[in-house]
């Protein structure tokens, strides 16, 4: 097999909105710059987000940094880094105000400054009462982010490679990264794109459960590239399952429908988030509202005929508040769930929707591992951001709206502190390793030659399906270490998988087959870190942590306020401290975290 | 809800480049269940079934653009197509695109049409300096923007459209007037009189006919066929 190398400053991979927004600051800054992405940019799947982009802008009443940074800790159930949550609050009115300049077409209040509206989690006064934070385009925030920071990329003369695949990374012997090995799909060619600053933007990976709001191509390519090149994948036990999710579909319904006053509601009719959650009600932190409706099905009072999916209502608003503020929720209900909202509520259940964990970052962007002795040291060359990498500003659960704040402020961060390390570095690149690009010719050849074997869509479905089963909304002691043999067998199918399409052209069977390469290391990794880590914290619950004087709700912090960070080789778990300490203002302590 | 199996005909546009002398058309058909509502589901089960079927996809709710095709004689989005709203009992009719260049199967290549959509400027021109906070919009001037925004660049419209078809490198088609109104409509755009000068051309805007093919067809339910009447209004009020 043959392959050809391409030289750049820098290539990205990735072309959503961590990918465009680091791109910006790379062409701006004139390097060579090659922005590598599996679909057309404005395909990505920052596309779909809807309810909005957390700013303390203050445009309705008063709001502070600080409290959105209170918020995000607690919403982390601690296990964020407080100097990156700390960076990412106060950088959030710079980021969204310039996107605004880039001509994003945010909703507006009466006096011209941009819209926001509530969203669960964040509050004023450090947790006293609902705040309007979240800075919207109608339920359609991302489409609108996405296109804007697209249109800007075109203004800077942004060099794309649309539709073609990353397949592997390449490091050498240092560990300094070096680029990647990639496919040019309509063709099958293969080129290694030689960098000096290599940025992954690749996204989520909710394409490992069975029920998701990811799209097809959120397949964590990106994680599966690093654990390859045998960088550890943090936190990766948490995974955030949104409320509301269309029953059967998993189309998503934003949480800016709570926001907007939508109601949650059992088959008695009754609002039970007043239970669960006296104070914020239904816009308590996602998970909290998740395990409260699982609760509700599992104790018999679901909906339908089968009593698996609860009613989100929000048939007492005003009509032309929903066609205004939610069409594109309206628009879904109709084609996804049948059902006019309008008149009727909406069938949802809690859907796998975003991985808090992810490649280890600082609020750099820098890629940082363990390495003599020290807990985080820069990989030489290698920068990552949004949904991918793991900053860690979410922790344990994200808040709604701080995904696409994360992906503005860290792919911004990332692509500058790309930018003055290439300033520093010389003209030369370091030389190729041959065995990175050897280990991608392997993997196509494979596939190029296996005629018997595992069939792809039945092994991804196997996987999705285990997944689902063994580390869902509620985690079982047993069901996570039956999981993790489970998964061990899946990966062994995937090491066979066979595709009968040979074609060199726009092979799409192919391309999957080298996603679900990446998919089982993402659910891997997911398993053994659920499987290992012996608390309830957040997003990850699980049966046997009980609620003790110490470990309220399960949480152990004596033993588990750390990141958890698994190596593929060998399947083998690592930890490091959490930053309990912000960059000026004093540590959000401990406490109970509740609603 | 019964999960019911019926079975389904298509008839695809099958071509690949690297095996095939020329396209043919292939009748195939799968099992779907109830569950499969949209015709992007039973299109995911027929993969599974023959895994050289290719198709673009991605995120299965009609807002990335990447499934446009040509259903039964009509452009739209596989994933917003509903199975139920096909005739029983014949085939589904599935083809590219029609006046792009096939890349393999239902993929064609839309190089032209990204080439019209960058020619516009697709992006937001403002020479001041930018202010501290963001600059300020009325509720009344951003709405002008609704129906204009929304565009998910799937070529629906513009791949249904005959000035397109015959000058696809001249005239810029539905999907780039509307994106080149959506800034002129931009109270925060300052480049209008130069996005006019750069439409006023026998082709770039004057090439629609108004035969309405785009509207018809946008599975958004945008209109570009009035974006263009405006841009063809401000036209003739500035030349007054
Ligand atoms: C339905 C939905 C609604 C949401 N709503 C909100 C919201 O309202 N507010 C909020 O803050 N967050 C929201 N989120 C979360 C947020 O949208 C995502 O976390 C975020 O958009 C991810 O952005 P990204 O740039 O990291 O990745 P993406 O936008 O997913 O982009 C990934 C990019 O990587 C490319 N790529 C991947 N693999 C490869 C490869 N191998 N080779 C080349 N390119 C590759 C893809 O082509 C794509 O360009 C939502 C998420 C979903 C699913
Ligand atoms: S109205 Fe104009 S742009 Fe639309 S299909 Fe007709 S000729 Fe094309
Ligand atoms: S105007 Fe409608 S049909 Fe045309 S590209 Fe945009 S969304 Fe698609
Ligand atoms: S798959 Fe995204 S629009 Fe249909």
């Amino acid at each position: 097999m043959t392959y050809t190398v391409r030289k750049f400053d820098a290539v990205i991979v990735g072309a959503g909105g961590a990918g465009l927004r680091a791109a910006i600051q790379l062409s701006e800054a004139g390097y060579k710059t090659a922005v590598l992405t599996k679909v057309f940019p404005t395909r990505s799947h920052t596309v779909a987000a809807q309810g909005g982009v957390a700013a303390s802008l203050g445009n309705s009443e008063e709001d502070h940094w600080h409290w959105h940074m209170y918020d995000t800790v607690k919403g982390s159930d601690w296990l964020g880094d407080q100097d990156a949550i700390e960076f990412m609050c106060r950088k959030a009115n710079e980021v969204v105000v310039e996107l605004e300049h880039y001509g994003m077409p945010f909703d507006r209040l009466d006096n011209g400054k941009i819209y926001q509206r509530p969203f669960g989690g964040h509050m004023s006064n450090f947790g006293e009462k609902p705040v309007r934070r979240s800075c919207a385009a109608a339920d359609r925030t991302g489409h609108a982010m996405l296109h804007a920071m697209y249109q800007r990329n075109i203004k800077v003369n942004t060099q794309f490679f649309v539709e073609w695949q990353a397949l592997d990374l390449v490091r050498d012997a240092d560990g300094d990264v070096l680029g990647v090995t990639a496919m040019d799909m309509e063709t099958g060619e293969i080129v290694v794109f030689h960098a000096k600053a290599t940025i992954f933007a690749t996204g989520g990976s909710g394409r490992i459960y069975y029920s998701s709001t990811n799209a097809f191509i959120n397949t964590g390519d990106g994680l599966g590239m690093a654990a390859r090149a045998g960088i550890p994948l943090e936190d990766m036990e948490f995974w955030q399952f949104h409320p509301t999710g269309v029953a059967g579909a998993g189309v998503l319904i934003t949480e800016g429908v709570r926001g907007e006053g939508g109601i949650l509601r059992n088959s008695d009719g009754e609002r039970f988030m007043e239970r669960y959650a006296p104070n914020a009600k239904d816009l308590a932190s996602r998970d909290v509202v998740s395990r409260a409706m699982t609760t509700e099905i599992n104790e018999g009072r679901g909906c339908g005929p089968n009593k698996d999916f609860v009613l989100l209502d929000i048939t007492h608003l005003p009509p032309e508040t929903i066609m205004k503020r939610l069409p594109g929720i309206h628009e879904i209900g109709l084609q996804f769930a049948g059902v006019d909202c309008l008149k009727e509520p909406l069938p949802v259940v809690p859907t796998c929707h975003y991985q808090m964990g992810g490649i280890p970052t600082n609020y750099l962007g820098q890629v940082v591992v363990p390495k003599d002795g020290e807990s985080s040291v820069p990989v030489q060359g290698f920068y990552a951001a949004g949904e991918c990498a793991c900053a860690s500003v979410h922790g344990a659960n994200r808040l709604g709206t701080n995904s696409l704040l994360d992906l503005l402020v860290f792919g911004k961060s990332a692509g500058e502190t790309a930018v003055a390390d290439l300033g520093k570095s010389g003209n030369a690149h370091k030389p190729l390793p041959q065995e990175a690009i050897d280990r991608t010719l392997a993997r196509v050849d494979r596939l190029n030659h296996q005629k018997v074997g595992a069939d792809v869509h039945d092994t991804r479905l196997s996987m999705q399906r285990a997944m689902q089963k063994h580390a869902g909304v509620f985690r079982f002691k047993d069901m996570l270490a039956a999981g993790v043999d489970r998964i061990t067998e899946i990966e062994q199918e995937v090491a066979r998988t066979q595709i009968k399409d040979k074609s060199k052209v726009f092979n799409t069977a192919r391309i999957e087959a080298l996603e679900l390469d990446n998919l089982i290391e993402v659910a891997k990794a997911t398993i053994v870190s659920a499987n290992a880590r012996t608390e309830s914290r957040g997003a990850h619950v699980r049966d046997d942590a009980t609620d003790t004087p110490e470990t309220p709700d399960g949480r152990d912090d004596k033993n588990w306020l750390k990141h958890t960070l698994w190596y593929r080789e060998g399947s083998r778990l690592d930890y490091k401290p959490v930053h309990m300490k912000p960059m000026s203002v004093d540590t959000i302590e401990l406490k109970k975290r509740a609603y | 809800m019964t999960n019911a199996a019926r079975t389904v005909h298509f008839k695809i546009y099958r071509y690949d480049p690297d095996q095939d002398a020329k396209p043919y058309m292939q009748d195939i058909s799968v099992e779907i269940e109830s569950t499969d509502r949209k015709l992007l589901d039973a299109m995911v089960k027929l993969k599974a079934q023959d895994d050289s079927i290719s198709f673009r996809r991605s995120c299965r709710e009609g807002v990335c653009g990447s499934d446009a095709m040509n259903i039964n004689g009509k452009n739209g989005l596989a994933c917003l197509t509903a199975m139920d709203s096909f005739p029983e009992g014949k085939p589904i009719v599935l083809r590219p695109l029609p006046g792009l260049p096939v890349i393999r199967d239902l993929i064609v290549d839309m190089t032209q049409f990204f080439k019209q959509y960058n020619s516009i400027k697709p992006y937001l021109i403002n020479n001041d300096p930018p202010p501290e906070r963001e600059r300020l919009q009325s509720p009344e001037d951003r709405e002008e923007l609704d129906g204009l925004y929304e565009c998910i660049l799937c070529a629906c419209c513009s791949t249904a459209c005959p000035s397109f078809w015959w000058n696809p490198d001249k005239f810029v088609g539905p999907a780039g007037l509307l994106a080149a109104y959506r800034f002129i409509a931009d109270t925060r755009d300052q480049a209008t009189s130069d996005r006019l000068d750069d439409l006023e051309d026998p082709y770039r805007l004057f090439r629609c006919h108004t035969i309405m093919n785009c509207v018809d067809v946008c599975p958004k339910g945008l209109n570009p066929t009035k974006a263009i009447g405006k841009i063809k209004e401000m036209m003739v009020r500035r030349a007054v």
